[in-house]
């Protein structure tokens, strides 16, 4: 099946099989690993990406199926060499371990943003249930989410 | 062997539809096999297909029907679409204003991400007896429009589930839309769910919708989730509560007798004396809840 897609800001054209999973387009096709295949099973959150700009699950989406859509992944944040703020606020509150789960929690956190510029902690704990950091960085992590919310709001 | 036997990325190979309307996908559903498969959001057939749980041998994608998604209130009633996302659910200001407990429910589905995916369609035809969303449109009193080849029909959403997975919908036949009555002045209602973590299925989960006239309890609706093979209504406790003032004392009487009333098994999330137990305290709090909301808005 033809397929087009914007990924990251560009026009892409496949032809696809039904069965192909939209992470698997995203790894395999367009050699954009920054998606993780974590649980399979939407349990994990390591293969969040934006489709239209809301937080989905790549794994359980079929890439025929989002036919006509923006998908943006980790690899479309920075600007050249120039880190995403929020990129650059999970570096500086050492945020990242072993760093599998951490593209999907930045596009979490993309999203979350998005909806709501200065969360409260507890409303950082709710939006990022859907990611789990098996390193247990939990903390970092929330205080990486302040940190950006920060730079995002001087700017 | 399959390589597909276990959790796998690889999904096995399928004849893929993509209806433009509902028509065409009830005529492609009458003709084709019954290993076929409605993809809405996905959210439970993608997981189980790569687990190897399904199989089917053809999908059909419903999503781009037009007009099975929106949110619309009219002639007193609040109409979804059976495509409308859960997350389009709980952000909506008129579930939030008008039906409380379906807001509550929603909250309380999955992630952000599933929601963001998973539709109220999906959500009821799974027929899981743990869906969050069922428990709170049974709640409500919700009726499903249901469309085949040539007839439409609505039924009391109740009456749709037949066990665990298993509905009373045929092959060529798909869900349209949800609809239930406003709830009236003096309504409340309150949805409350057990698991390990908050993303989990319902161990046991409890809806309870009531409305009160001079302080006593006019009608009331009450659904257990997780404690029998389909939503359960619990109608010796609603009756129990008919014409009667909320106060601690009947508290301590529904939390007594509830757990008579439900059928829980043991599983993998919990055993059914587990259950029996939790029924109680999630009925304590949902009263409690209730009353506390009601004297808020005197």
């Amino acid at each position: 099946m033809k397929v087009e897609l914007i990924i990251n800001g560009k026009k892409c054209i496949f032809d696809l099989e039904p069965n192909i999973l939209l992470l698997n387009l995203l790894r395999d096709k367009m050699d954009l690993t920054g998606s993780k295949y974590g649980c399979g099973i939407g349990e994990c959150g390591a293969c969040t990406v934006l489709l239209d700009g809301e937080a989905v699950l790549a794994c359980m989406i079929l890439a025929v199926d989002v036919d006509g859509h923006n998908v943006d992944t980790i690899e479309g944040l920075a600007e050249g060499d120039k880190l995403h703020p929020i990129q650059e606020a999970y570096l500086e509150e050492d945020a990242i371990q072993c760093g599998f789960c951490t593209p999907g929690f930045i596009m979490s956190t993309t999203a979350l943003l998005k909806e709501n510029k200065d969360p409260s902690e507890a409303e950082i704990r709710n939006y990022l249930q859907g990611n789990i950091c098996r390193c247990t960085g939990y903390v970092n992590i929330i205080k990486a989410v302040q940190n950006a919310a920060k730079r995002m709001n001087k700017k | 062997m399959s390589i597909n036997n276990h959790n796998t990325h690889i999904l096995p190979k399928f004849e893929y539809y993509s209806p433009k309307n509902i028509e065409e996908a009830c005529k492609i559903l009458s003709e084709l096999p019954e290993d076929s498969k409605i993809l809405a959001g996905g959210t439970d057939l993608i997981p189980k297909m790569k687990e190897g749980v399904l199989k089917p041998k053809n999908i059909i994608n419903i999503k781009q029907i037009q007009g099975l998604s929106g949110i619309q209130e009219k002639d007193n009633c609040i109409i979804i679409g059976a495509n409308t996302k859960i997350r389009d659910i709980e952000k909506n200001l008129i579930i939030q204003k008008k039906a409380d407990i379906l807001h509550q429910a929603t909250k309380k589905i999955g992630s952000v991400q599933i929601r963001n995916i998973a539709t109220i369609g999906g959500n009821i035809c799974n027929a899981s007896p743990a869906a969050d969303g069922v428990a709170a449109l049974i709640a409500l009193n919700a009726e499903i429009s249901i469309i085949g080849v040539k007839k439409k029909k609505t039924i009391k959403l109740e009456a749709f589930f037949k066990g665990p997975g298993k509905t009373i919908l045929n092959k060529e036949e798909i869900l349209t839309e949800i609809k239930f009555p406003v709830p009236e002045p003096g309504s409340y209602g309150y949805y409350c769910k057990l698991g390990r973590v908050s993303l989990d299925l319902a161990t046991v989960s409890l809806a309870v919708q009531l409305k009160m006239v001079d302080e006593k309890v006019e009608n009331i609706i009450i659904v257990s989730g997780s404690v029998a093979p389909t939503p359960l209504r619990l109608y010796n406790i609603e009756n129990l509560c008919i014409n009667k003032k909320i106060t601690n004392d009947l508290i301590d009487e529904v939390a007594e007798k509830i757990s008579r009333e439900i059928k829980p098994i043991s599983d993998t999330r919990a055993s059914a004396d587990y259950r029996y137990l939790a029924i109680k305290g999630l009925a304590k709090e949902a009263f409690s809840q209730i009353l506390e909301k009601s004297r808020g808005t005197r």
